[in-house]
């Protein structure tokens, strides 16, 4: 039998080019990257301990300089370039500082949520009689407005980092099933699942071999957005005063405690709002590079 | 070149030269390169093709509505009753659409604007070329679609699309395109995603506006029938240029070009050839088979019950292919799914190699899964693109215990059956063509050795001349290793070369079945009958005296 | 189309059952006790425990939650532990603020988005949808309350143009209303801006891919009627799915725009009772804020039978 199918077909561009031409992820990408490294490099870029509290330097302008005894009692001159909180605290470290716990929250919510959704979905999409109980539960908690649930969480256990971080995990975790458990469901009408079905593999199998791997880039892209959302929810719980701690630096921590005096120190609100903005900003553009390379049917969801 | 004028008078539509460019970065610079043809007053022109051969670009190119950005006009001319149409202004350009030049689509279904009253979208016409008041226009509106013979005018004109037939919406859209009486219709492949009754209709309808109006009509198709049933003259189109033009006749009994030649001798006869009748073992054995959905009820609406199929009882030996034959919705591709049990029949017994697997549960299923398998119409989600072609053919034989050293040495041999190359196994699906793909879900249904092999609409996403060589490929492995096979299509000359024996279905009701010479030659029921007698092209006889060039 | 209303409210009603059961298992989850809250810091475990028999905390569970969906139903939330009056008329009073901001913040940011997607989905690719994406992203990505303070201190503090804070209720006069009102819902809708204005570019992008604006051109129609009566029209169901979506995000925006600008409503009501934990209020709030969302999304349903002939009852 002559082969006479010999229409030519272009390879697929590797998926890696693709995203190095994304001026998004490349952007997206170095923003996140700079703020992984202040945070893991907070000590040694010139800060003093975050908590310091230092009465003789309150309420400072940026650039102010101070003289000040060390642990040694030699006096050495000290500039607050970002000036002082009403503590005294240097607010050029607590920002610095505050890069580790936003990257944190972000960080383990966006592992956390999607480990969980993953399962939760992936049990809704298989499980028929299990799927419409677990998804009315899932309304049940999508119909609460995610801050308010997350402040009605933190109100219930003790303020921390914990408890923030379920706080904003609860939230996220119905959205992570629904995305789940469509991929799930049209995934499994595709012609090569149930061809995978006739020549006898095993459910398990099926799910790991045909089904993940198509929940994977998704996934990936929803994890970004999800991490910019815990991000935000993270400094507006501690804006709001029933987040983490108030010695604790975080951006919103630092927000907060600028509220206050404003109106004359700006700048208390102004530094940490900078690099909240522009944190949230590079992961939302790694999110929506990303989306457009990997996943372009996807849209974000409010 | 054949320019010559239409029967009477200044050719309505004139091309020369016409090419339009692709974007730099595809394998081809041009999608038409020096398209010349023309369509006389009153003529039916058909541009016949197969996928990529630039025949929908020619039309879009007519109609001055080539996507933006994508594909430019990069020369020739067009001429519309002997005005220049590619310099025109966008206005002048909007000014001949709907009113001089019309155009009809492929999908009635998503051509309609589904939130507006059919009569406001045919009114539309009027409202953007005339003056008329909006009582001159709704007369108008009822008389032209009273001209299209659709059903009821007076209160169809204020329905919604989604509450008319495909046929009826592709009616709407020919009333539309016909108020203003243009000179030229373009109808880029209109019945192609109808059922081959309603398709029948609208060709009789269409000829009927064009021989009562006087519209020369461009007829875009890949279906030699379609073009044998309708067309003066015929255009063929291969890869953007102009094979050969002539009338009918000479396109589809003395075709000249060997591409013409090739495609025609491709086109499956509707008589079937002389088979003797099997009377080898029963493979599968469907009896009183039966498949019900019922959705909605208390919260989700009102309760609907849908009988998909009905004690459907059907008979395959070795060695032979039976077709189920029916348009859509008659649960011909219900029963291949229960048979494959990718769904759960509701009633009725299957019974492969004399065990019923109707009701096994998977576990118990699974070792019968081996002896039916099943290739599916979309070539292109057929394979898991993720995997490579190895890994697909081998995933079954593997689950069934055999090694993978194994497994991949007959897949080898399995690729060279199907007419693959055998390093073809390391390569991922989307370096394959849409036969090629076709021919390595064929190779992944062997890998299992089954006894039964279902084909569902196998071939009928494909180009006319690679359907031929996969039918090709699907006769000779069934006879290679006695398989059976069960044949799904609504299409009649594919079903009267390859099967048996042929069951048509009705509403989830098999109305007859037979011996296939004996259904074509002599069908009882009514509707078998009127189904053979919509089949497109069934007065003419392809292939006619080209066989001594091949 | 009685019937298809009838049945979304009876599809609603075990949602709101399942909020009703979390919220209330949250509130049981506590490790503090509320009767010990309540008692204050000088109590001993006598008026505890009396104070726990007084608000029914001895009961089993289960008929601790009949007794207080019971009593929500008649329009009893109970008592404020933290302002010693009643939950229900504590809502009442701070509803109007609440509303007034999102009701304004919703009509700018509908004025506003979604002209602007749909000209960045016509213009696909031009410096207008450039300029709309990147603001898109620009404005999701700034919190809420950094943009409030940003607005306060450039057009309140320095340039005097808008009071700094506060609220004036309608009955004191609309200007004064609509001058303290129009920086808070400037700030509240910026992020809604964001979101609506890029899923109407994606929605109209959609639609214009559809075969019947092929069909509309090919009728030479001209451009803006395309645009309006075909790929609009289509849209207009996406684009109010999202719209209802995105009512849970106004809601934690309320919240924190409230606090910015200090206007006394419902969210400011929530971060006060947070601090107090002051549990009744916190309960009824997010019950209100939920059933608002999931009353929201209905109506988005009901209007959907407006926008497309499609949907059956």
């Amino acid at each position: 039998m002559a082969v006479a199918d010999t229409t030519p077909v272009r390879p697929r561009a590797s998926v890696l080019r693709q995203l190095l031409r994304s001026t998004s992820v490349i952007i997206g990408g170095l923003i996140v990257g700079a703020m992984v490294i202040i945070g893991a490099l907070a000590p040694w870029l010139d800060t003093r301990d975050p908590a310091e509290v230092n009465p003789s330097v309150r309420n400072k302008l940026p650039g102010f300089t101070a003289t000040i005894r060390d642990d040694d009692g030699n006096k050495v001159p000290v500039t607050y370039r970002f000036g002082t909180d009403s503590l005294g605290r240097d607010i050029y470290s607590r920002v610095v500082y505050g890069a580790r716990v936003s990257l944190i929250v972000g960080l383990t919510v966006s592992l956390i949520s999607i480990v969980i959704g993953l399962l939760i979905g992936l049990i809704a999409g298989y499980v028929r009689w299990l799927d419409g109980i677990l998804m009315r539960f899932m309304d049940g908690l999508m119909a609460i407005p995610a801050i308010l649930l997350a402040i009605g969480l933190v109100s219930v256990f003790r303020a921390g980092l914990f408890a923030v971080v379920v706080a904003i995990v609860v939230p996220e975790v119905p959205r992570v099933v629904r995305l789940v458990r469509s991929i799930v469901l049209s995934i499994r009408e595709e012609p090569y699942v149930e061809s995978a079905i006739t020549v006898g593999t095993p459910t398990p199998l099926l799910i790991f071999r045909h089904v993940l791997p198509n929940t994977i880039a998704p996934l990936i892209v929803q994890g970004t957005f999800i991490c910019a959302a815990a991000i935000l929810i993270e400094a507006i719980l501690s804006f709001l005063g029933i987040g983490i701690p108030p010695e604790i630096p975080t951006w919103g921590n630092i927000m907060a405690e600028g509220r206050t005096l404003f109106r004359v120190f700006p700048q208390n609100i102004l530094y940490p709002g900078i690099f909240l903005a522009v944190t949230v900003l590079g992961v939302n553009m790694l999110g929506d590079g990303l989306r457009d390379v990997l996943d372009p049917k996807m849209e974000r969801r409010g | 070149m054949d320019g010559a004028p239409g029967p009477s008078g200044t050719p309505v539509l004139e091309l020369d030269g016409l090419s339009v460019a692709l974007p730099k970065t595809g394998d081809r610079t041009h999608a038409i390169d020096g398209v010349s043809f023309s369509v006389g007053r009153g003529e039916i022109v058909c541009v016949v093709g197969e996928s990529g051969s630039g025949k929908s670009v020619t039309a879009q190119a007519v109609m001055g509505l080539l996507p933006k950005g994508q594909l430019t006009l990069s020369g020739g001319s067009i001429r519309l009753e002997g005005k220049e149409v590619t310099t025109c202004t966008p206005a002048e350009l909007r000014a001949l659409r709907g009113a001089r030049m019309s155009m009809i689509f492929q999908e009635p279904m998503t051509a309609l604007n589904p939130v507006e009253r059919v009569g406001a979208q045919i009114g539309e016409v009027l409202e953007i070329h005339t003056s008329l008041s909006a009582e001159e226009r709704r007369n108008k509106v009822l008389d032209v679609m009273a001209s299209v013979h659709l059903p009821d005018v007076a209160s169809m004109i204020d329905a919604f699309p989604h509450q008319l037939s495909g046929g009826q919406r592709q009616r709407v859209m020919i009333a539309a395109a016909l108020v203003l009486d243009p000179v030229l219709l373009i109808a880029d492949e209109p019945t192609t995603a109808l059922d081959v009754t309603t398709q029948a209709q609208i060709l009789k309808l269409i000829a009927e506006m064009q021989a009562r109006r006087g519209t020369g009509v461009l007829f875009i198709t890949h279906d030699f029938g379609v073009v044998a049933e309708i067309a003066q003259r015929v255009v063929v189109m291969q890869h953007g240029k102009v094979v050969e033009i002539g009338t009918r006749d000479e396109i589809i009994s003395r075709p000249k070009a060997a591409y013409t030649q090739m495609l025609i001798k491709s086109v499956p006869s509707l008589e079937p050839p002389s088979r003797t009748p099997k009377t080898s073992a029963v493979a599968l054995a469907i009896e009183g088979l039966s498949k019900t959905y019922v959705s909605g009820g208390f919260l989700a609406g009102k309760k609907r019950v849908v009988k998909a199929a009905q004690n459907v009882s059907i008979e395959v030996r070795r060695g032979e292919t039976v077709g189920i034959v029916g348009e859509s919705g008659s649960g011909k591709t219900t029963v291949a799914r229960c048979v494959a049990r990718l769904i759960d029949p509701t009633d009725g017994e299957i019974k492969i190699g004399g065990v019923d697997v109707a009701r096994l549960r998977e576990s118990a299923l699974r070792p019968h899964r081996k002896h039916v398998q099943i290739v599916f119409q979309d070539p292109y989600r057929s394979l898991n693109p993720r995997r490579t072609v190895g890994a697909s053919i081998i995933e079954g034989p593997v689950n069934f215990g055999e090694s993978t050293a194994d497994a991949t040495r007959r897949a080898r041999d399995l690729m060279t059956l199907v007419g693959l190359q055998p390093d073809a196994l390391e390569r991922f699906p989307h370096q394959f063509s849409g036969g090629q793909r076709q021919r390595i879900a064929i190779a992944r249904a062997l890998a299992m050795e089954p006894r039964l092999l279902i084909a569902d609409e196998a071939v009928s996403a494909l180009d006319v001349s690679v359907q031929a060589q996969v039918l090709a490929l699907l006769d000779d492995v069934r006879e290679r290793f006695d398989l059976a096979v069960l044949f799904i299509t609504h299409d009649l000359r594919v079903a009267a070369q390859i099967c048996d024996r042929i069951a048509v279905m009705q509403n989830g009701v098999v109305v007859e079945h037979g011996p296939t010479a004996e259904l074509f030659s002599n069908a009882q029921h009514a509707y078998t009958h009127a189904l053979f007698a919509a089949a497109p092209g069934r007065g003419v006889k392809f292939g006619a005296g080209i066989e001594a060039t091949t | 189309m009685v019937g298809y209303i009838l049945r979304r409210l009876l599809a609603a009603v075990p949602v709101m059952g399942i909020v009703a059961v979390l919220v209330f298992l949250m509130l049981r989850l506590t490790p503090s006790d509320p009767a010990a809250i309540i008692a204050g810091d000088f109590a001993n475990d006598q008026q505890i425990a009396e104070i726990r028999t007084k608000l029914g905390l001895d009961r089993p569970i289960v008929t601790q939650f009949v007794i207080w969906v019971g009593g929500m139903l008649q329009g009893d939330f109970g008592e404020s532990f933290f302002y010693k009056k009643q939950v229900a008329a504590l809502i009442t009073e701070r509803l109007e603020p609440t509303l007034s901001l999102s009701l304004l913040a919703i009509v700018l940011t509908v004025c506003i988005a979604v002209p602007l997607g749909t000209l960045a989905a016509y213009k696909q690719g031009s410096w207008i949808d450039r300029i709309v994406m990147g603001f898109s992203v620009v404005g999701f990505s700034v919190p809420v309350f950094v943009v409030g303070y940003l607005l306060i201190y450039v057009l309140a503090v320095r340039l005097d143009w808008f009071p700094v804070q506060g609220y004036q209720y309608l009955r004191d006069g609309f200007g004064g209303w609509l001058h303290r009102l129009v920086l808070p819902a400037l700030t509240l809708s910026i992020v809604f801006v964001a979101l609506i204005a890029r899923m109407t570019r994606t929605s109209v992008l959609e639609v214009l891919h559809e075969d019947y604006i092929r069909t509309a051109r090919a009728k030479g129609q001209s451009e803006l009627k395309v645009l309006v009566r075909h790929a609009l029209a289509n849209a207009a169901v996406p684009i109010l799915t999202v719209i209802g979506l995105t009512f849970a995000t106004l809601i934690g925006g309320v919240v924190v725009t409230e606090s910015v600008y200090t206007l006394p409503g419902l969210g400011l009501l929530t971060v006060d009772a947070v601090l107090a934990r002051d549990y009744p209020t916190i309960q009824a709030v997010i019950l209100l804020f939920s059933l608002a969302y999931v009353v929201v999304n209905l109506l988005v349903d009901v209007a959907y039978t407006v926008f497309d002939p499609r949907i059956r009852y």
